[in-house]
């Protein structure tokens, strides 16, 4: 039985319905992500979760336990708050020792297990600090350790690292990884940050107005997005249309207007003469000189139209005969240099033929 | 100094002589040793020796301190739920329900509550009467701070508290509280100071025989300015400064205390 079941969950506020007919369930131990634009409804999802918001229809499942109508400090489900909400009136050490106390325990007990808490997040002689006494990401590991400290079923992030900066972020991407190991927490995170979601996650929902438009693994999720919206969102893609001319049990034959054919993986449900668009990530495209012998059989011949140099890569988007663009990326491999091609270049992009993936419309 | 500089400081000037002077004569001839107020004649405490053995003056401050105290207790424990409620429910009415008194002409205030006592009540006039009409002025400048507090806060500080096991009350008492108490206490020295010197209002609620303070103070000019009653005047700014700049100080912490918004975010 899963952990955390949502079943057909909706939320409306006036005529904007935040949260349509959703159903996620989330097993026990995941680290569970809620991937989104602002205004998708992964906050207010979360916060029917924790209890602050009710669902207008639908269940909440946790353990198989419905929860409707059962408020938060009654719920096995702790929220870290993405501007950490720690009690600016308390030391970090009944900050955390904030939820033992209300469950109950023994101050003997509390006390060892807040000691446990500070010693995981690394801040065990900070426990007499105030919160306005601590750094950001100090605030934002005091927030984990009150979050944890009495081991709930389930942890909501609710966007916690959006305010730190991308450096420090990316060192408490890693400390959450580990700290989800470590107290085997289910963790349900939320963002909109997809480079986070890929990096943290077991696996992630993508939502978008409302709607989940797919749950999957992050390399299912990249790899293989389910239709234009995810394939945008996630990564950088490129996306040309196209018409399924011939469909094999291993192949996607597809026709591009005044541009040739493409071969793809092949996808369920996909017949000839549907519509659509081959799309494709930057990496995956090869860039050659024109005169290069290329063993690839999706290979075209393009113009270097503009160019990206982000230091450790350079990305060219490359128009095509057909005037589509498409991108692709180049490793600087060579020290001191920033491009291999130059705007107006005449190049030739290649691909593997199970690169590229069909969305159709 | 600038030119301009110079003019702002001497209108400045001009208006804290205007407004303080007259504040600090009576404080000077309150120790004046001459039962005029014309010339100094050296320094003297029997005026307020003279305020101590006067029964009637004594009676009056304390009654004026139980209606004051009595009256701030009871608009700080109002006054904090209404800006509470205010700052919870987003009903456009309650601000104006409770924030009105505040703006509204005391003699109307003043003849509407002694209709009200006399007429729909019918409750005879005396310290019941003019505690429940201060508090009905007070519980609005109570609720105006703890409001202005609550709005600087971040508000998922309280749904951590209940998200992390704390019911309602939990909340209330071991984070809600603490967090606005120093609007709460400056609240309540805001509606004590405010009590303790009302006349208007005081005049219409009062009944006959209970002496309060401002009134006392008022008859005993209309026969002359005496020393005693700079003596007592004294003696009561004193007090209404003390409770100013306590509430003051307070509001100001809430400020730099690191629970505004901008702070946590």
């Amino acid at each position: 039985m899963a952990l955390l079941e949502i079943r057909k969950v909706t939320r409306r506020f006036g005529s904007y319905t935040a949260v349509d007919n959703v159903s996620i369930s989330v097993e026990t131990g995941e680290f569970f992500t809620l991937l989104g634009p602002s205004g998708c409804g992964k906050t207010t999802l979360l916060r029917m979760i924790a209890g602050f918001d009710m669902p207008d229809s639908g269940q909440i499942l946790l353990d198989g336990e419905d929860m409707m109508g059962t408020p938060p400090e009654k719920r096995p489900v702790h929220t870290v708050f993405q501007t950490y909400a720690l009690f600016p009136h308390m030391t970090v050490s009944d900050n955390i020792s904030f939820p033992l106390k209300m469950a109950g325990n023994t101050p003997r007990d509390i006390q060892s297990r807040v000691m446990e808490a500070l010693d995981n997040v690394r801040l065990s002689n900070f426990g007499n600090r105030f919160p306005h006494e601590l750094s950001g990401g100090q605030k934002q590991r005091v927030a984990f350790a009150r979050g944890l400290v009495n081991r709930p079923r389930l942890l909501l992030l609710d966007e916690p690292l959006g305010a730190l900066d991308a450096k420090l972020r990316e060192e408490m991407q890693i400390e959450l990884i580990n700290l989800q190991k470590n107290v085997g927490v289910t963790f349900v995170f939320v963002t909109h940050a997809q480079n986070e979601a890929l990096a943290l996650s077991h696996r992630i929902a993508v939502m978008n107005q409302g709607n989940v438009e797919q749950v999957d693994e992050p390399s299912k999720i990249y790899g293989f997005p389910r239709n234009r919206f995810v394939a945008d969102f996630i990564g950088k893609i490129s996306m040309i249309n196209a018409l399924v001319v011939e469909t094999t049990p291993s192949h996607l034959k597809l026709d591009i207007a005044e541009l040739g054919e493409v071969t793809t993986i092949s996808k369920e449900g996909i017949k000839v003469g549907d519509k659509g668009v081959m799309a494709i990530r930057p990496e995956q495209v090869r860039i050659s000189h024109p005169s290069d012998e290329v063993v690839l059989k999706n290979h075209f011949l393009g113009t270097v139209h503009d160019l990206l140099y982000v230091g450790d890569v350079t990305t060219y988007i490359v128009e095509l005969a057909n005037g589509a663009h498409i991108k692709a990326l180049l490793p600087n491999s060579a020290p001191g240099r920033a491009k291999f091609f130059e705007v107006g270049d005449r190049v030739g992009v290649s691909w593997r033929q199970d690169a590229g993936i069909f969305l159709n419309d | 100094m600038k030119r301009s500089n110079k003019w702002l400081w001497s209108a400045a000037a001009v208006v804290y002589a205007f407004l303080y002077i007259p504040l600090a004569i009576v404080v000077v001839y309150s120790f004046n040793d001459s039962r005029l107020n014309a010339e100094w004649a050296g320094f003297t405490l029997s005026w307020y020796k003279a305020l101590f053995n006067n029964k009637e003056m004594l009676t009056a401050a304390r009654n004026s301190l139980i209606i004051a105290l009595s009256a701030s207790l009871g608009a700080t424990v109002l006054g904090t739920m209404a800006g509470l409620a205010i700052h919870r429910y987003k009903l456009k009415v309650l601000p104006v329900l409770v924030f009105t008194p505040v703006a509204m002409p005391e003699i109307l205030l003043g003849v509407s509550l002694l209709l009200f006592f006399l007429q729909v009540l019918n409750l005879t006039l005396g310290m019941i009467s003019i505690i429940i009409a201060h508090t009905t002025f007070c519980i609005g400048f109570v609720a105006i701070i703890v409001r202005a507090r609550l709005q600087g806060m971040d508000e998922s500080i309280f749904e951590a508290a209940r998200d992390l096991g704390a019911s309602r009350w939990q909340t209330f008492r071991l984070v809600t509280l603490p967090l606005i108490l120093p609007a709460v206490i400056a609240g309540a020295l805001m509606s004590f100071t405010l009590s303790i010197d009302d006349f208007v209002i005081t005049f219409f609620t009062k009944g006959v025989g209970e002496p309060i303070l401002p009134i006392q103070i008022y008859t005993m000019i209309k026969v002359a300015v005496t020393p005693e009653v700079n003596a007592i005047s004294t003696l009561l700014m004193l007090l209404t400064l003390i409770m100013i700049i306590i509430a003051s100080k307070l509001e100001g912490s809430a400020a730099s205390d690191g629970i505004s918004r901008k702070e946590t975010g």
